[in-house]
C-alpha cells in the first residue's frame, strides 16, 4: 500500500512543483496525472505498483468534491440573477457537445 | 480541527448513497443531494461556509491524488486508444472545444457575468479537474463544481435519449460523445448499454480532462 501511495503522492508533488515553478495555468494534479500516464506507457512505472491505491481514489472521488460544491451557498444570489444565461448555456452546450463529438467520430469511421 | 465538516459530509453521503443504491433514479444523485442538504444546514443554522470548509479541508485536499490516479484507468483502456486513435483524437478535440466555446459564448451573448463565464467553461470535464482549472482561470470553483455535476446528471438522465434523437448510432461515437460531454456520470449510464461504449466514454472523460485543462488557459485569452 505504501509503495502505491508514495507513487501517487510523488507524482502529485512533482506536478504541483512544476506548475508552481513554471507558473503554469494547468493544475499540478493534472500535470501529475499526465506524467504518471507517460511513466506507465513508457514502462518506468509498473501499473501493479499503484493500481489498487489509484482505484480506491478514483472509486471514492465523488465524495471529495462535496466540500467545494457546498461553497455554492456563498453564491446563491449570483446564481439567481444569472439563472437564465446559466441554464441556456448548460442546456445548449450539452446538445452541441454530444452532437459534434458523436458526428465527428461517425464521419471518421 | 473540528470534525463537524467531515462528519456531515460523509454521514450524509453515506445515507444518500444507500438510498440511491435502492432506487436508481437520476434525481436522487447522492453528491447533489448531499451538497443541497449541507447548503440547507449551513443556511438554517447560520453556520458560515468557512467553518464547514475548514473542517472538511482534508477531503478536498485528496482531490489532488484522485486526479493523479486517473492515469491508471486511462492506461488500462490503452487498447481502445490504439484501435480508435484517429476518431478519439478528433472527437476529443472537436467536442472539448465545442463544450467550452458554446457555453462561454451563450453566457456572453445573454449578458452574463464574466466570472460566471469563466466558471462554466470547464463544465464538461470531470469535477475534480474542473475545480482546479476553474481556480486557475479565475472562475468560482464552487460554482464550477455544481455546474459540472448538473451537466453530468443531464448526461446520466437524458444523454442516451438525446443521442438516439440525433441519430448517433455507432458505439464508439456514442461512448466518446458521452464521456466528452458528461464525464463520469455520463460514463456510468452508457456503460450499462454497451461495454465498448463504456470503455471509450471513460477514455473520452480522461482525455478531455487533460485536453481542456491544457487549452483553456490559451482560450481564456480570447474568450474572456
Amino acid at each position: 500500500m505504501y509503495r502505491g501511495l508514495a507513487i501517487i503522492f510523488g507524482f502529485f508533488f512533482l506536478g504541483e512543483f512544476i506548475s508552481n515553478a513554471a507558473d503554469l495555468m494547468i493544475p499540478g494534479s493534472v500535470i501529475g496525472m499526465i506524467l504518471l500516464t507517460i511513466a506507465l506507457f513508457s514502462g518506468v512505472v509498473n501499473p501493479e505498483w499503484c493500481e489498487r491505491e489509484a482505484e480506491f481514489f478514483v472509486r471514492h472521488m465523488s465524495v471529495l468534491f462535496i466540500p467545494p460544491g457546498a461553497g455554492i451557498v456563498m453564491y446563491l444570489s449570483l446564481i439567481k440573477t444569472e439563472l437564465l444565461p446559466i441554464s441556456a448555456a448548460l442546456f445548449i452546450s450539452f446538445f452541441a457537445t454530444l452532437l459534434v463529438t458523436g458526428k465527428v467520430v461517425e464521419v471518421l469511421r | 480541527m473540528n470534525p463537524f465538516g467531515i462528519f456531515i459530509t460523509i454521514g450524509l453521503y453515506y445515507t444518500f448513497s444507500e438510498i440511491y443504491s435502492r432506487k436508481r433514479v437520476f434525481i436522487l444523485n447522492p453528491v447533489m443531494l448531499t451538497i443541497l442538504t449541507i447548503v440547507l444546514i449551513l443556511h438554517l443554522f447560520g453556520i458560515g461556509y468557512d467553518y464547514y470548509n475548514e473542517s472538511a479541508r482534508i477531503l478536498t485536499f485528496l482531490l489532488g491524488p484522485a486526479v493523479v490516479s486517473l492515469a491508471i484507468p486511462l492506461y488500462r483502456q490503452r487498447e481502445y486508444i490504439h484501435r480508435y486513435s484517429k476518431q478519439i483524437f478528433a472527437g476529443v478535440t472537436a467536442g472539448g472545444l465545442v463544450a467550452v466555446v458554446s457555453a462561454v459564448l451563450i453566457i456572453t451573448l445573454l449578458g452574463g457575468d464574466d466570472t460566471v463565464a469563466r466558471s462554466i467553461a470547464p463544465k464538461s470535464i470531470t469535477t475534480a479537474i474542473a475545480i482546479g482549472v476553474s481556480e486557475k482561470i479565475s472562475g468560482i470553483p464552487s460554482l464550477t463544481a455544481v455546474l459540472v455535476i448538473i451537466t453530468g446528471i443531464m448526461g446520466n438522465a437524458a444523454g442516451v435519449e438525446v443521442m438516439n434523437a440525433l441519430k448517433i448510432r455507432d458505439r464508439v461515437a456514442r461512448g466518446l460523445a458521452m464521456g466528452v460531454t458528461a464525464h463520469g456520470l455520463g460514463t456510468a449510464r452508457i456503460i450499462l448499454d454497451d461495454e465498448v461504449s463504456g470503455a471509450v466514454s471513460g477514455l473520452g472523460m480522461a482525455l478531455n480532462g487533460i485536453f481542456t485543462s491544457v487549452i483553456l488557459p490559451f482560450l481564456a485569452i480570447v474568450l474572456f
